[in-house]
């Protein structure tokens, strides 16, 4: 660690006791130590650090809270789902009994950025670790049926219940199909160097098949292994919600199918420890609307196009050499992945 | 024309020194991103080898759709070429030519062949398993 982060860490943990002396009415705190901070993950959209707070509460009692502070990286930057809205969106999640960190505090505007605090919960989210090892054997045949029941709660989550004003909602008229795939042709043709007929043709495939729906649900938008917390006991908690928005659910189970999510486990489509008829099953007794696996396979092929966008976005960066990094270069020879997924699926 | 070793002779040499040699006494992220770059090391090396016929067939298969161009000569001058053509192909296929057979077969036959071909640059490993239905 270098000096000067060294610094502003530590005016971190100086501003953070502040806000949470000031902030939380439940601790009535004489004095808030924050000890253990430390970035886990810093993208161009936001921040994660991971730190406890240890509150002396007025009656001498000592407490302490392992917490995660979610914020946007600087000033100006800013992610198409703002902290505020994510933190409501997890709020609800929570009251809803969707296994999810319990939401602590959400910021003002002491860092200078918008942040909220949430519960830290331990675990495991590497992918590989849930297919391969064995300490996971158990949660690998339980988590199918976990994952379903916690998408289906989130999809019966009541709209009119919660303030959702800030989450990307298609107009009353339009099918949430035709918008995600604007949104993302739109992204693709701004950012794209090279041509992609595969592309063009699940873009034409997706728009002359648009499902008519009415449902108009709270979709997770990045519901996949890799985003799920668990243990050797299954699924902790679902994470990752600043994609949230309003749509059909359809979506959230399509993206679980996309192969990238598999890790090889190709037999098992599911994020490689489900069959889709068991998936789709537990979902339905879970309270979920019921699944036509066409309806299903229509946002895998979104997912697969949408996925093979964001590798030609993430990479742009690298041919713009404004980021060195090997691995973000790499990125950019993966849509290839998604455009033979794309080919087996629209003929199949 | 340069001395022996070849290109391909100095990529696996380095290749085999990063694998044997560094990588073992790596840890971290170091060992993850020097992971990563042998992976891209073996990236260029398959490419080198596969470029000129993958090209050279890509070329081909746009010929059969577009219309009957001579192959430019130079190995780059063939890449801005089959670029420029592909950018050609996504125009028809945005004015609806594909969405319908005979034509529609030809274009997938050809992106079966050139997405195949790209894939054995990057990632022989996810030809191996077919996709599901």
């Amino acid at each position: 660690m270098t000096k000067s982060s060294k610094q502003s860490s530590e005016e971190l943990a100086g501003t953070l006791a502040e806000f949470i002396q000031r902030t939380d009415g439940a601790a009535q705190a004489r004095q808030v130590r924050i000890e253990g901070l430390r970035l886990l993950t810093g993208g161009a959209s936001r921040q994660t650090w991971s730190f406890d707070a240890v509150i002396e509460r007025a009656d001498g009692q000592v407490v302490t809270l392992p917490l995660i502070l979610r914020s946007d990286p600087q000033k100006g930057a800013r992610s198409i789902t703002d902290r505020a809205t994510e933190y409501g969106v997890i709020a609800a999640a929570h009251a809803e009994g969707v296994p999810v960190p319990k939401p602590y505090l959400l910021g003002d505007d002491s860092l200078g950025v918008p942040f909220f605090l949430m519960e830290r919960i331990e675990g495991e989210v590497l992918a590989r670790r849930l297919l391969r090892d064995e300490p996971y054997r158990e949660a690998r045949r339980v988590m199918p049926a976990q994952l379903a029941a916690a998408l289906a709660r989130i999809h019966r989550i009541p709209l009119q219940r919660y303030d959702f004003t800030g989450l990307p909602t298609p107009a009353p008229e339009r099918s949430p199909a035709e918008e995600e795939i604007d949104r993302f042709e739109q992204n693709y043709r701004s950012v794209t160097l090279d041509p992609h007929p595969t592309f063009e043709l699940a873009l034409r495939w997706l728009r002359q098949r648009l499902p008519r729906v009415k449902e108009r649900v709270l979709v997770h938008g990045d519901f996949r292994i890799g985003n799920v917390m668990f243990g050797p006991e299954g699924v902790r908690a679902i994470l990752d919600w600043e994609g949230a928005h309003i749509g059909d659910p359809m979506e959230d189970l399509g993206w679980l199918c996309v192969r990238s999510w598999r890790f090889g486990s190709d037999h098992l489509p599911v994020g490689g420890i489900g069959t889709r008829e068991e998936f789709q099953r537990a979902y339905e007794e879970a309270g979920g609307s019921p699944v036509d696996p066409e309806h299903v396979r229509f946002w895998e092929i979104f997912g697969n196009l949408r996925w093979g966008i964001l590798c030609v976005w993430l990479a742009r960066p690298f041919m713009d050499g404004r980021n060195t990094s090997v691995e973000l270069g790499a990125i950019g020879r993966r849509a290839a992945e998604t455009e033979w997924e794309l080919l087996a699926l629209m003929e199949a | 024309m340069q001395d022996r070793p070849t290109i391909a002779e100095l990529l696996t040499a380095i290749e085999r020194l990063l694998e044997t040699e560094l990588l073992p006494h790596l840890t971290g992220s170091r060992q993850f991103y020097a992971r990563v770059a042998t992976n891209a090391l073996r990236m260029v090396l398959r490419e080198h080898e596969q470029e000129e016929e993958h090209l050279a067939a890509e070329w081909k298969g746009l010929n059969a759709l577009l219309s009957t161009v001579e192959r430019p000569a130079t190995l780059s001058a063939l890449r801005n070429a089959t670029h420029k053509r592909t950018e050609e192909l996504c125009d028809r296929i945005r004015r609806g030519d594909a969405d319908s057979d005979p034509y529609r077969e030809q274009v997938l036959a050809h992106l079966r062949r050139t997405i195949r071909d790209k894939l054995l640059i990057s990632n022989p490993e996810w030809l191996k398993s077919s996709a599901p239905h």
